[in-house]
C-alpha cells in the first residue's frame, strides 16, 4: 500500500504540556490537510527533553485527557508521539504511543536510557523492558526511541518480530562541529538510519526535534529511508520543518525479493548462541 | 590541526540560533554587551546583530583613563560596521573613587574591580533597555580561568563559551569582523602594552592545541607527551584548569534539607520556556 508519512519536526517548550499539545494538534491538522496517513513526532514531543525534576509533573497516564484527545484525532490520521508516561505504580517512562482508528495500538517504553556525557535519563526515568512489533494499517511496525536505535539488537528484534517499518522518535542534541560539512551527531545518525534500513530491509521513519534547551541544540534533519537504505526525504537542519514523504508500498516487496536477508536470517542459531553467551558470561 | 578546524557556516548557524532562541524565550528581544575593542566581544556583537537585528543590540564601551585609545576606536569601528547601538561610558570616576579609599591595591585587584564595575554597568543597562547580558568569554579563557569572576565572566548567556580562541579567530573571519580587530594581539588592556599571551606565558594557539586534546579528546598525560607536548607545559595548563574550576561553578550551598538547590532540586534553566 502506498501511503504518505508526515514527520513533524517541532520545537517543544520545556515542561509546557498545554503548549506542546497545541503544537501537536496543529501538526496533526496540517498532516490531515496535506493528505498524510501517518504523522510521526519526536521523542518527548509533549514535554521537551531536559526535564530533570519536572518528569513527575508532566507525566501522563494512558487514560489522561491528552491521550484521549490524540486517540480521537487518530480516527483521521495515525499518530506516533513521544511523552512521559506514568504507570499505576508511579514509575515514569520515556514512552512513545502509536494511535490509530481511535485506539492505542502500542506503547513503547524506551529501553536504553542514556546516562553518559550530557545525558541523565535513567536518573529520572524507569527502563522499558521489551521491544515488540505491532500491527497497523501500514503493516507491522516497530517503534524505537532515540538511544534504542544505537543498540543493534533493538531494531533486529523488531525486524525478527515482523516489523517492516521502523519508527524512531528522537531528541538528538547537536554536537561535534568539525571541519566537515555536517554536524557530527547528524552524520552519525544518517549512517545509522540508512544502514539499519539496508540491513533489515525495513523502511525507517526518523523524526528528530529542533530548538534549544539550556543552550543545547537539537538538530532536526528528520528522515524517511526506503528499505534499500536510500534516504528519500530529509527535514531542514536546526529549523522547524514538516516533512511529507510519499512511501512506495511496492518498494519493500521488491527489496525483499532482491535481498532476502530477512528470509534467510536464522533465528534459531541466534537464540542458541545468545543463550550460550549468556550462560558463559559469568564463568 | 584537524580537531580545532571548524565548519564556520554551521557554527554560525548554531550560535545565531542560540542567541535568538534563548533571548526570545525570556520574553525580551534585545541583547546587551560590552564592546572592548577586542575580538571576542566583536564576534559576539556580530552574532547578536545577526540573531536579533542590529537595532536590538546595545553595545557599551567602558574605558578607564589608562585604557589604550585604540580599544575604543576598534569598538566604535565594530559598532559602526554593524549599525548597532553604541555608547561610551567612562569608568574612571567610579574606579578612582574606590581606589582613593583603598590606595594600596595592586594591578590584579584594580583590573578585577574594573571588570566588575563594567559588568554592573551592563546589568544596569540590561534592565534599562530590557535585554539580556551576552557573555564574551571563550572556551580557552574559561578553561584557563583567565577572567574575572562576576566580572567579564558573568552573563545571562554566552554564545562563544564552547569555542576555543583559534575558533573565535576563524569564525570572526567568516563573519566579517574587521581585520584590524582580528589581527591585533589579544589584550585585556589592563596596562599599557599588556598582552594576554605575555601574561600567560604561552600563546593561545599552543594552549588550544593542548586543551583540545586534554579536554575534548580526553588524552592522558602520557598520550599528550607521546604526541609531542612538553611535560612542564602540560602540567602548567592542567594546574590552571584545575585551580580555576571554582570560577566555573555556582557557589556551593551547605546541604541540610532533603532537596537542596542544584544538588537534588534540579531543573533546566529553560524550565517552562
Amino acid at each position: 500500500m502506498d501511503f504518505t508519512v508526515a514527520l513533524a519536526q517541532i520545537k517543544p517548550k520545556l515542561g509546557c504540556l498545554d503548549d506542546n499539545m497545541a503544537l501537536a494538534e496543529a501538526a496533526i491538522e496540517k498532516g490531515i490537510a496535506a493528505g498524510a496517513d501517518l504523522v510521526v513526532f519526536p521523542e518527548l514531543a509533549l514535554t521537551g527533553y531536559f526535564l530533570k525534576d519536572l518528569v513527575p509533573e508532566v507525566a501522563l497516564r494512558l487514560d489522561s485527557p491528552q491521550i484521549e484527545k490524540l486517540k480521537k484525532l487518530s480516527e483521521r490520521i495515525s499518530i506516533a508521539i513521544g511523552f512521559v508516561e506514568v504507570s499505576a505504580d508511579f514509575r515514569f517512562f520515556n514512552s512513545a504511543v502509536y494511535l490509530e482508528d481511535g485506539e492505542i495500538r502500542h506503547v513503547h517504553r524506551k529501553v536504553y536510557l542514556p546516562t553518559y556525557g550530557l545525558f541523565d535519563e535513567q536518573r529520572y526515568m524507569a527502563r522499558g523492558e521489551r521491544f515488540r512489533a505491532f500491527d497497523t494499517r501500514f503493516g507491522r511496525i516497530g517503534m524505537l526511541i532515540c538511544e534504542d536505535m544505537w543498540h543493534l539488537s533493538a531494531p533486529y528484534i523488531l525486524a525478527m518480530d515482523g516489523a517492516m517499518t521502523l519508527i524512531c522518535l528522537s531528541s538528538s542534541p547537536g554536537r561535534g562541529v568539525t571541519e566537515s560539512e555536517g554536524l557530527g551527531s547528524a552524520a552519525a545518525w544518517q549512517k545509522l538510519t540508512t544502514t539499519t534500513a539496508m540491513f533489515l530491509n525495513c523502511r525507517v521513519f526518523y523524526c528528530n526535534r529542533v530548538g534549544y534547551e539550556d543552550g543545547i541544540n537539537f538538530w532536526g534533519g528528520s528522515e524517511a529511508i526506503a528499505p534499500s537504505g536510500e534516504m528519500t526525504d530529509r527535514g531542514a537542519l536546526l529549523e522547524e520543518d514538516f516533512v511529507l514523504a510519499k512511501v512506495d508500498g511496492g518498494a519493500l516487496r521488491r527489496e525483499r525479493i532482491f535481498s532476502p536477508m530477512m528470509r534467510d536470517e536464522n533465528l534459531a542459531i541466534t537464540v542458541k548462541e545468545l543463550k550460550r553467551i549468556d550462560r558463559e558470561k559469568d564463568c | 590541526m584537524g580537531g580545532l578546524t571548524v565548519n564556520t557556516k554551521l557554527l554560525r548557524q548554531i550560535l545565531v540560533g542560540f542567541v535568538r532562541d534563548e533571548v526570545y524565550k525570556v520574553g525580551v528581544r534585545k541583547g546587551v554587551l560590552g564592546l572592548s575593542g577586542g575580538i571576542d566581544s566583536a564576534l559576539v556583537a556580530y552574532i547578536a546583530a545577526e540573531a536579533l537585528g542590529p537595532e536590538n543590540v546595545h553595545a557599551y564601551c567602558m574605558p578607564y583613563r589608562t585604557s589604550n585609545p585604540e580599544s575604543e576606536a576598534h569598538a566604535r569601528l565594530v559598532a559602526e560596521s554593524l549599525g548597532i547601538n553604541f555608547k561610551v561610558i567612562e569608568i574612571t570616576p567610579m574606579i578612582d573613587a574606590y581606589f582613593n579609599v583603598i590606595p594600596d591595591a595592586d594591578n590584579m585587584r584594580r583590573g578585577n574591580k574594573m571588570a566588575r564595575e563594567r559588568m554592573t554597568i551592563l546589568y544596569d543597562h540590561s534592565a534599562a533597555v530590557g535585554g539580556l547580558v551576552l557573555g564574551t568569554s571563550n572556551k580557552t579563557e574559561l578553561l584557563l580561568g583567565y577572567g574575572t569572576l562576576h566580572g567579564d565572566m558573568a552573563s545571562a548567556l554566552n554564545p562563544i563559551g564552547d569555542i576555543y580562541k583559534s575558533q573565535v579567530w576563524a569564525l570572526s573571519e567568516a563573519m566579517g569582523v574587521p581585520s584590524e580587530v582580528i589581527e591585533k594581539k589579544p589584550s585585556a588592556d589592563l596596562w599599557a602594552g599588556q598582552t594576554d599571551e605575555q601574561e600567560l606565558g604561552f600563546t593561545y594557539r599552543e594552549a588550544d592545541e593542548l586543551l583540545y586534546r586534554m579536554v575534548d579528546q580526553r588524552m592522558s598525560r602520557e598520550e599528550l607527551i607521546a604526541v609531542g607536548f612538553d611535560a612542564a607545559f602540560i602540567d602548567n595548563v592542567a594546574r590552571k584548569v584545575q585551580g580555576s574550576h571554582f570560577k566555573r561553578r555556582l557557589p556551593i550551598i551547605a546541604k541540610v534539607s532533603n532537596r537542596t538547590i542544584d544538588r537534588d532540586f534540579r531543573y533546566a534553566r529553560d524550565w517552562g520556556k
